[in-house]
């Protein structure tokens, strides 16, 4: 099996006001090196093995897991998991 | 005239809907399942609002897989008008009926209560009993409204005259302060405003019949009154 | 944790398991003779839960038998998942309330959106469709960032929640007081609306018939939930987290869908919700009521995770869960309903005729217990009471005044107190407005949601001043009852009957103990004089934190009928040129009142006084005036006196008013005497007014110009711009959340 670690974020560029409240508030901390705070989603796929597995993520993405019109994607592939 | 209300799992305004047809207009409308549809019947579909798969993933995305959606889009490209509010505005801009997509509110928080709109195109078949910029109140209850779209398609909604309705005070933080846009052949709506909650003047507003109204008046020109 | 099941029974009886999971020396004794033999692992968490005071009520028993809960109106009193009221037409309303505190101290997000799930299953569990929500809420003072955490995860969970679910949120209340420091309440009411002849009771009845399972899989979440919340809120509550349960409120949604498509069915003989202390509760009340058994196969049950033991599935609080009792050979007809919501529902057992409640599980018997020793057998205690200290000393006091220099500066100060300000920050969160049926919306005496079909409306509210129940509980508990009748009233409705949300400290301390029986003595007296009967409620104790108990705080949320559309009556003034009214007269009352915190940090002296016979006269002059279509509006006098009750009155439509105040001037505004309400008719209706309503004085208009404007003995005491103090009302909870 492969695991698929899965990251969604906010494109660049698209307002991201909960990321704008994560820094302000890591600030209000005293955390004032923090420059950027981005708050996306992850997720985890446990998928069978396939030799054409990173182009079914892709199709996954685009067509339901990442909106393309507000949102990136990129994922992390583990190999050899033991469900 | 009759109306399709879909009701997909998580739906929750699909009630108010069917009474806003049934009582404020008295035309026919049925509950329509996502799952046992046929759609083909229907001289309008209504998309109502809610938390369809409990906006899980995000509002409307799960929703505008399934495939009740294959019917939909091909009412759409047959012509027939289709309103999908709140929830269903999220689930038509999924589907890629509608261009841009929906962010959370700018403040973050999920809000409720009436909004003064500008009625920017009285030309629609959704919005033709409204006077030219009439100003109307409707209420408002989502957490994600905040309408989105890159410059080139809002500047088409724009040249195409597709922004129906814009907020007074944009609660939101939507892009020129869309509250509701049309497709380019003007039969799909797509709006975060709540019409089906203002058919009754005791409920705060029924500035929303007259939306309901404009689709029946259409559709009577175009299929009883030529006929 | 308690997870092992080779816990011999007898090790639980040598090393004091059973302690550990809530049960005394005593009850552990008495179970062992009501059993014959020592129980084993599974059936002590059983007995813990099932007789733990959120499932027995073993400590309030004796106080809630008092309580009056017939009516010829109440089609149900208290016992099933939620009291039934006529509403005429063949129609009824269906309501309760129920605290989540614990829950909510710990994780307040999922605390408050699970008690809000709770509650609408309650509702709908009897057949009804819920049609409104309502919160009442207490937070310590909005200054320490632990408490401005719970109240933004609180208020965002009930949000979160009630939403998705699709009931509107329409009222409640919050106040805010240093006592809820660490142990905010959390009470949920839902109201239901159901034809009669569809009310379904939680019953298991017919030997043979099959036992459904239906819903979200059990977890483990939420094991020892109902034991949790019969204890101290302890410093070491965070490590107590994994007791917490995670809401679902899409799957409720779709439980809501099935659940009221399965009563129209023949074939459904019984239903209730999986609440505190989830299978165990609901499949032994079931069986206790109809007089029956019930055998459980555990392999049946729908599992989230694996290796579950008896004991954990018997005690999971996982949400969304519901149990049903169907007619044998007719379950599929059941199953494909919930199918339809691609909800799982499962048989997973039958009613027997024995009386016992029997556990399978891998093919072993793992429990048997009479059915009777878990619902009816509980014991019950009769705590010690004793007369607080303070409250000999409160009574002995001299009445309390307080110096008040510049009324305008009060004023405007008694506007930005919390519990005062507005609180549209909080309530812009609640979807108020779906299902359409939302009159008046919250921020008003009560929430009025009409009743589609008809020309009724329902009015509801939840009200408890805690503070003069403090003071003096027995004058708090009517004062408790007679302001939700107030409310009702005030929106043009007669009221109806009550549930009761109680919070407490812990019991077994016999000062906390009487202010228990004196609350309830007074609310008792309230409900008898306003014909309210209790028709449900919910008991919540060991509210303390660091040994502190809370104020009593006995919630009362309360239902009325408005019988015509035309009667819905707003509470803020409707045009200029309207005559202003005041029904009943101030006295020196400010023990306990909004003035005496802000200007002495404490409460302390006499709560104010409340006479129940013109109480109720007052409330029948009005409701009939109201009737009679001559009340332009209606607005009770609470909290910060007429002064804060006028302002209230002007904010909608920014009027302003020209008010003439005589004799002491500090009374006559910020005094908290109670039966008291502002009113505003037309002039042409004033001597109508005056002729129908008595001890009512006339104070002035409203006026166009939008100056709240008041006067005494000629001289101008308070002149403000209505905006002004609108602003500072308005603003005053956002900015102390920055």
């Amino acid at each position: 099996m492969k695991k698929i670690n899965l990251y969604i974020t906010l494109k660049q560029g698209v307002l991201d006001p909960q990321g704008k409240a994560v820094q302000e508030s890591l600030h209000t901390l005293g955390y004032t090196a923090v420059k950027q705070a981005r708050v996306g989603k992850y997720m985890e796929l446990i998928v069978e093995d396939d030799a054409n597995v990173e182009q079914q993520i892709e199709e996954m993405c685009t067509k339901l897991l990442a909106n393309p019109v507000i949102e990136d994607y990129t994922y992390i592939v583990e190999e050899g998991i033991v469900q | 005239m009759k109306f399709a209300v879909v009701v997909f799992p998580g739906s929750n305004c699909d009630r108010d809907m069917y009474y806003a047809v049934k009582d404020a207009l008295g035309e026919e409308a049925d509950f329509v399942w996502y799952q046992d549809a046929n759609l083909a019947n229907y001289d309008a579909i209504l998309l109502p609002g809610g938390f369809s798969y409990g906006d899980y993933l995000r509002s409307g995305a799960i929703a505008s897989t399934s495939h009740i959606m294959d019917q939909i889009k091909t009412e759409a490209s047959n012509g027939t008008p289709i309103l999908g509010v709140c929830n269903g505005f999220q689930v038509l801009l999924e589907a890629q009926l509608l261009p841009g997509a929906m962010l959370r509110n700018e403040r973050l928080k999920f809000m409720c209560h009436q909004e003064g709109l500008i009625v920017q195109n009285n030309q629609t078949l959704f919005t033709s009993e409204y006077a030219a910029l009439e100003t109307i109140t409707l209420p408002i209850a989502h957490g994600e409204g905040n309408y989105f779209c890159d410059d080139t398609t809002y500047q088409q909604l724009q040249s195409n005259n597709q922004i129906v309705f814009t907020y007074e005070n944009n609660p939101n933080g939507s892009i020129g302060d869309i509250a509701g846009i049309v497709n380019k052949d003007g039969n799909v709506l797509g709006m975060m405003p709540h019409p089906e909650r203002a058919s009754d003047a005791i409920l705060g507003s029924d500035d929303g019949i007259k939306l309901f109204q404009s689709i029946v008046n259409n559709w009577r020109e175009t299929y009883v009154a030529g006929a | 944790m308690l997870q092992a099941l080779d816990i011999s029974p007898e090790t639980i009886e040598q090393e004091k398991v059973y302690r550990e999971m809530g049960l005394t020396d005593s009850e552990y004794t008495y179970i062992t003779k009501v059993l014959g033999r020592k129980p084993n692992f599974t059936e002590t968490g059983i007995f813990s839960v099932m007789w733990s005071e959120h499932c027995s009520y073993k400590t309030s028993k004796p106080l809630l038998k008092k309580f009056p809960t017939k009516a010829p109106h109440v089609l149900q009193g208290p016992g099933e998942g939620a009291g039934v009221i006529d509403i005429g037409d063949g129609q009824a309303v269906v309501f309760k309330i129920e605290s989540h505190n614990h829950p909510s101290a710990v994780e307040p997000y999922q605390g408050a959106a699970t008690g809000v799930g709770g509650i609408i299953r309650d509702v709908f569990s009897m057949g009804a469709r819920p049609i409104a929500l309502l919160n009442s809420l207490r937070f310590g003072n909005l200054t320490s960032s632990r408490v401005k955490y719970l109240f933004e995860g609180i208020v965002d969970g009930i949000a979160g929640y009630g939403n998705c679910v699709g009931v509107p949120t329409v009222g409640g209340e919050i106040q805010f007081d240093a006592c809820y420091d660490g142990n905010p309440l959390v009470n949920a009411m839902c109201v239901g609306l159901i034809d009669q002849k569809d009310i379904k009771k939680g019953i298991a009845e017919g030997v043979g018939n099959t036992v459904i399972y239906a819903g979200a899989p059990t977890g483990r979440d939420g094991i020892h939930g109902a034991t949790f919340a019969s204890e101290d809120l302890s410093e070491d509550t965070d490590s107590k987290r994994p007791s917490v349960q995670v809401g679902d409120p899409f799957m409720e949604k779709l439980l809501i869908e099935a659940c009221l498509e399965v009563i129209h069915s023949e074939a459904l003989v019984g239903m209730q919700d999986m609440g505190a202390a989830g299978l165990t509760s609901s499949a032994s009340e079931m069986a206790s009521k109809a007089g029956t058994g019930l055998e459980l196969n555990l392999d049946l049950v729908p599992q989230r995770e694996l290796d579950m033991t008896p004991y954990e599935l018997m005690l999971s609080e996982s949400q969304e869960r519901m149990l049903l009792v169907v007619k044998k050979g007719q379950e599929q007809e059941i199953i494909q309903v919930f199918e339809k919501y691609g909800l799982q529902a499962v048989a997973v057992g039958r009613v027997t005729e024995d009386k016992a409640f029997r556990l399978l599980h891998n093919g072993q018997v793992v429990a048997d217990v009479p059915v009777d020793s878990l619902a009816e057998d509980a014991p019950v205690y009769h705590k010690p009471s004793n007369v607080p200290e303070y409250f000999d000393h409160f009574q002995n006091m001299d009445q309390y005044e307080p110096n008040v220099d510049n009324a305008s500066e009060v004023l405007k100060a008694l506007l930005q107190q919390p519990t005062i300000a507005s609180k549209e920050w909080v309530y812009d969160q609640y979807d108020s407005m779906v299902q359409a049926n939302t009159v008046v919306t919250p921020g008003s005496d009560a929430a009025v949601i009409r009743v589609r079909g008809t020309d009724k409306a329902l009015a509801m509210t939840t009200d408890c001043n805690s503070r003069y129940m403090y003071l003096d509980p027995e004058t708090g508990g009517k004062i408790a009852v007679a302001e939700a009748a107030r409310n009702i009233v005030c929106s043009g409705g007669k009221p109806l009957a009550l549930t009761d949300g109680l919070n407490f400290g812990n019991p077994d301390k016999p000062e906390n103990f009487w202010q228990m029986e004196k609350s309830v003595d007074g609310m008792c007296a309230a409900s008898r004089q306003l014909d309210t009967p209790v028709i449900s409620g919910n008991v919540s104790l060991y509210n303390e934190s660091s040994g502190k108990a809370i104020f009593p705080t006995p919630i009362v949320g309360m239902v009325g009928l408005i019988e015509s559309l035309a009667h819905i009556t707003p509470s803020f003034f409707q045009e200029a040129g309207d005559a202003i009214y005041v029904i009943g007269e101030a006295s020196v009352e400010f023990g306990g009142s909004e003035l005496q915190s802000m200007l002495e940090g404490e409460y302390f002296g006499k709560a104010p006084s409340i006479d129940l016979d013109v109480e109720a006269r007052r409330q029948q002059q009005l409701l009939h005036a109201i009737q009679q279509g001559i009340i332009a509006s209606a607005h009770d006098i609470s909290e910060g006196g007429l002064a804060v009750a006028l302002a209230e009155s002007l904010f909608d439509k920014e009027f302003g008013c020209n008010v003439a105040v005589t004799n002491d001037l500090t009374v006559q505004l910020f005094s908290e005497s109670q039966s008291r309400f502002l009113v505003s008719v037309k002039q042409q209706d004033r001597v109508t007014f005056e002729q129908m309503v008595e001890d009512v004085f006339y104070l002035g208009n409203v006026t166009i110009d939008g100056n709240y404007q008041i006067t005494s003995e000629d001289k101008i005491v308070i002149k403000e711009p209505t905006q002004d103090l609108k602003g500072l009302w308005k603003g005053a909870i956002p900015c102390l959340l920055k």
